[in-house]
């Protein structure tokens, strides 16, 4: 495979081994810390606190579960498109970049894609942290003047009647894409469902899985 | 500003890459940054709309030639400096060489940063006077092209669309980036048709909305 053991002893290393740019973001980045904690402006633990937070509490797994209740629960449905931030934190998902939600939901002729031009603005509550290609400008450039083209390069061509909406997030209200519930899952449970909603079909750049596919 | 944050509508940046069973940090570092990024936003020294303008303002062959981390750490960098918080005698020497000033809020522990960001920080305030426009109202954004920090992208400007929702008031960043006030706004959803934005080679299918604020928008006067 061409690693040689002195690869792999480099890869054990909290290094950035291949970019000089990137390692002297590393090391400036640990200095900070460093500095910060010296002066007593933050905190160590908070710090950890911060990490673990949206390495293991918030996530897609949040927005799946608001999906997963809207398509079992028409009451729940109606709440959402009220007021999307009430009926989220019904749930327990509140907090940062997540205090003005809307959730917009894909029919048969219209499908919705969020992005946001201007940085990387994304619904931290329910989607957990942006991926890198949502702030990069390949997609921050294209995904308003040429979302198909965006979108096949997801995998996913619609129907070239579909309308397609893209809402541009430049102010601090956040979007959730509810995608469509796929058919042939009649009866199954919210967690079943929950199953079949990525991150993607959340931000628009898929679709919610397909049921058969899911098993496979 | 016209700088290089604003994004929608360039061309040549090449194919979008979704990264298959993408991590969530690409290095440790990411996390540091992360994590010291929301930590010392937590101070209260700076406001969000601050510290965006604080990464628009890096030169445009820079900020495309960094990742978003890197932008967020250089950004960081500059504000801590502004403050009086880290400087930059400090960052060369690896260490602190003046005690920290009083911070505007304490530096939260744990449990602290738990709650913050539980809370989030709310951008809606109470209206100072009534919203001039309603949704189905037809709009034009203005020409703008400010030195300073602004949310109206390039290519939804000196355009017409129609006002889809009316959100309330929220905080201007347009003046609270620059410490002049929160100077609450209405602020609107305004859906532009793709030939609106794009001209006569559209995709006929496309709309696209931008949230803008109120001293973004003129009326248009309905044709008799």
């Amino acid at each position: 495979m061409g690693h040689t053991h002195h690869d792999d002893h480099h890869h054990d290393h909290d290094h950035d081994h291949d970019h000089s740019e990137l390692s002297e973001t590393a090391l400036r980045v640990r200095a900070l810390e460093s500095i910060l904690t010296e002066k007593g402006l933050v905190d160590p633990a908070a710090l950890d606190l911060i990490v673990e937070t949206y390495e293991t509490r918030v996530g897609p797994r949040n927005g799946a579960r608001v999906v997963a209740r809207a398509w079992s629960d028409p009451a729940y449905l109606e709440r959402l498109r009220r007021d999307a931030t009430a009926a989220i934190a019904e749930l327990g998902y509140t907090g940062r970049q997540g205090e003005h939600i809307v959730a917009v939901e894909n029919t048969a002729d219209e499908h919705n894609l969020v992005v946001c031009t201007l940085c990387s603005c994304y619904p931290w509550s329910v989607l957990g942290l942006p991926p890198v290609w949502y702030k990069s400008p390949p997609y921050r450039s294209r995904a308003v003047i040429d979302p198909r083209g965006v979108l096949a390069e997801f995998g996913l061509t619609l129907a070239s009647d579909t309308r397609i909406r893209v809402w541009d997030s430049t102010a601090e209200v956040r979007y959730l894409v509810i995608p469509r519930r796929p058919s042939g899952t009649q009866g199954w449970s919210e967690e079943q469902l929950a199953d079949l909603v990525t991150r993607d079909s959340m931000i628009g750049t898929g679709l919610a899985r397909d049921p058969a596919e899911a098993a496979a | 500003m016209n700088g290089a944050q604003d994004l929608g509508g360039m061309m040549g940046f090449g194919p979008v890459a979704p990264e298959k069973d993408e991590p969530l940090f690409h290095a440790p570092w990411e996390k540091q940054a992360l994590a010291v990024t929301l930590a010392c936003g937590s101070l209260g020294a700076w406001t969000i709309d601050e510290s965006r303008h604080a990464r628009e303002t890096i030169p445009p062959a820079r900020y495309l030639s960094l990742s978003y981390y890197e932008i967020w750490t250089e950004a960081l960098l500059k504000l801590l400096a502004r403050h009086g918080l880290v400087s930059d005698a400090e960052m060369r020497a690896g260490h602190a060489l003046a005690p920290a000033p009083a911070t505007r809020r304490p530096v939260p522990n744990a449990e602290a940063m738990a709650a913050i960001l539980a809370r989030g920080g709310p951008c809606d305030r109470p209206a100072e006077a009534p919203a001039r426009f309603a949704v189905g109202d037809r709009v034009r954004t203005l020409n703008i092209h400010p030195t300073g920090h602004t949310r109206l992208p390039r290519y939804a400007r000196g355009k017409v669309g129609t006002i889809e929702r009316v959100h309330g008031a929220h905080v201007f960043p347009d003046t609270n980036a620059h410490g002049a006030g929160e100077r609450p706004q209405w602020l609107y959803t305004v859906v532009f048709a793709g030939d609106e934005l794009w001209g006569r080679e559209a995709d006929p299918t496309l709309s696209v909305s931008a949230d803008c604020w109120e001293p973004y928008l003129e009326p248009v006067a309905e044709a008799a």
